[in-house]
């Protein structure tokens, strides 16, 4: 089994642990930005991220850090030009995402810097640090964790936010809870599959489950198993392949939708046919 | 027991404070009331509703009783049954995850139904004749069906009070006659229940009182009266010559 050969290299460990901890925080997350119409809002967070990653860098702090309040900053921005109903709100978070990832790209031209480019855009989970996979799994655990202990209401949220008004919670506070826990997935997904790709992480497992299953309850297993079997392909193919860790992720994720996509088109053959009979 | 809404203005957005959408809105409800909340299209029903959720600025005053209206809605004390046109009929709930909703208010932060959550979904379910379609997924209901399973979630919150937006719309004879039927007997149980509704033969036969709305409350009193009476067409904000019917249906 090469499998097992390649466990034995401290790199493809440090490249796994990372990898399934991102997975199964996306691959969560995925179940409700699937519904919210999210899709776009966390194309432009993970988008936003690039100059505080340039910028952490410069002032010798860890990336997540820079990461993280641009991300946040972002989601501010997004919120105050949206509020203001001047723009639609798509062209709100067209005009943010773009204007941060050009100073981003200007910052990196312009500054001298070992950052490699492409390591950002594309992740490099091959080549993660244990400092790097600590601070994946102290960010990631967490979130995890609270995801899975409010899943009720955020699924309650993207069903029927007055509901959530009607029994005295705030969407204000669920909502915010729910961007900031994108916003911290972007950021750590930023190893796996960098600022371009981490959107499918949260998409693609999402719109899988979700073709195999008609309960939510079902879908917050199936997603994260998905995205954790589609790291664990893409890391695998990018060893042994010689070829980008973030690319064969999104690879993967493409094909699995694929995959189950066709197997659902054909009848009498879908997942969802037997599970929703147990 | 009495709801009451006193001095209540309501604007999409607080800097919008010149053109509320409703104004000076007055009115009360008591324990058993159940009242039609009659008006053409944007006179306010859905508006007034969303203030009473607060979902959108408002300001004046909404008590249930002694107590805040937002805190009696912490204590699930209010249910509301929402427009279903506005919900994602395929979102992956079975029908009882969704009547189940109606629980969460009484359930630990972690929302685990206890046996009698179990108990009081399936009898709600019971009351909308829905029982069998339980393990359905939402997406496979009609339309009267969805708005029966919404009733059902009201109902099983066990609230005291409850706001219902257009249960009736686009519904089929038989969902119209089971939830009109639920209506009363919660009315009956001393639940005090406002439901908007554009039918207005509907609201005479079904409701025994009735508040008209045209950005604020025009008339208020037993449905009979109020609806049948001269003054009906200029209280809903309608010029003589128009049938009113096309105007209610529009």
């Amino acid at each position: 089994m090469p499998e097992v050969d390649i466990l034995q290299y401290a790199f493809m460990q440090r490249a796994l642990i990372t990898g399934i901890a991102t997975a199964i925080v996306c691959g969560l997350l995925s179940c409700w930005i699937t519904h919210m119409g999210w899709s776009l809002m966390g194309d432009a967070i993970s988008h936003s991220i690039l100059p505080g990653v340039v910028i952490a860098h410069l002032l010798g702090l860890p990336y997540l850090v820079g990461a993280l309040v641009f991300a946040l900053i972002t989601v501010v921005l997004v919120g105050q030009v949206k509020k203001s109903q001047i723009v639609r709100p798509d062209t709100a978070i067209g005009i943010v995402f773009t204007t941060f990832f050009a100073l981003g790209t200007v910052l990196i031209s312009k500054v001298p810097s070992q950052i490699n480019l492409s390591h950002i855009l594309f992740g490099n989970l091959l080549g993660v640090t244990t400092p790097d996979m600590l601070q994946v799994l102290c960010i990631g655990l967490p979130i995890a964790i609270l995801l899975i202990l409010k899943n009720k209401d955020l699924t309650l949220l993207s069903f029927d936010p007055t509901q959530v008004q009607a029994i005295g919670l705030s969407t204000k506070t669920l909502t915010s809870f729910l961007l900031v826990a994108l916003a911290l997935a972007i950021v750590i997904s930023l190893q796996a599959v960098g600022v371009i790709l981490s959107v499918s992480l949260l998409i693609v497992p999402g719109a899988c489950a979700r073709l195999l299953t008609n309960q939510m309850r079902h879908m917050l297993w199936i997603s994260p198993l998905i995205a954790t079997v589609s790291v664990l392909i893409g890391i695998t193919g990018s060893y042994y392949l010689d070829a980008s860790s973030g690319g064969m992720i999104g690879l993967t994720l493409g094909v699995v939708f694929c995959i189950i996509f066709i197997l659902k088109s054909l009848p009498k053959l879908t997942f969802r046919h037997i599970l929703d009979k147990n | 027991m009495n709801l009451c809404v006193s001095q209540l203005c309501a604007w999409y957005e607080k800097k919008d404070r010149e053109k509320p959408i409703i104004y000076d809105v007055n009115f009360s409800l008591s324990k058993g009331d159940l009242c039609a909340l009659v008006g053409v299209n944007g006179a306010g029903k859905s508006t007034l509703f969303k203030a009473l959720m607060d979902t959108i600025a408002w300001e004046g005053s909404l008590t249930w009783g002694k107590q805040p209206l937002s805190q009696a809605r912490k204590q699930g004390k209010v249910a509301y049954v929402p427009q279903t046109e506005a919900i994602d009929s395929t979102f992956p709930l079975l029908v009882k995850d969704v009547v189940m909703q109606g629980r969460y208010v009484h359930q630990g932060w972690m929302r685990i139904p206890s046996a009698q959550d179990k108990e009081l979904v399936a009898q709600a379910l019971e009351r909308v004749n829905l029982a069998d379609l339980a393990d359905r997924p939402l997406a496979q209901l009609s339309g009267g069906q969805r708005k029966r399973v919404f009733v059902a979630r009201g109902i099983a919150q066990a609230a005291e009070l409850m706001f219902l937006d257009e249960p009736f719309a686009g519904v089929d004879a038989r969902s119209e006659a089971i939830i009109t039927g639920q209506l009363n007997d919660l009315s009956k149980e001393g639940k005090t229940l406002l439901v908007s509704i554009h039918d207005i033969n509907l609201a005479q036969e079904k409701f025994p009182l009735c508040l008209v709305i045209n950005k604020t409350i025009t008339a208020q009193g037993p449905s009979k009266e109020i609806l049948s009476g001269d003054a009906l067409l200029q209280n809903l904000g309608i010029s003589e010559d128009t049938h009113i019917e096309e105007v209610l249906h529009a």
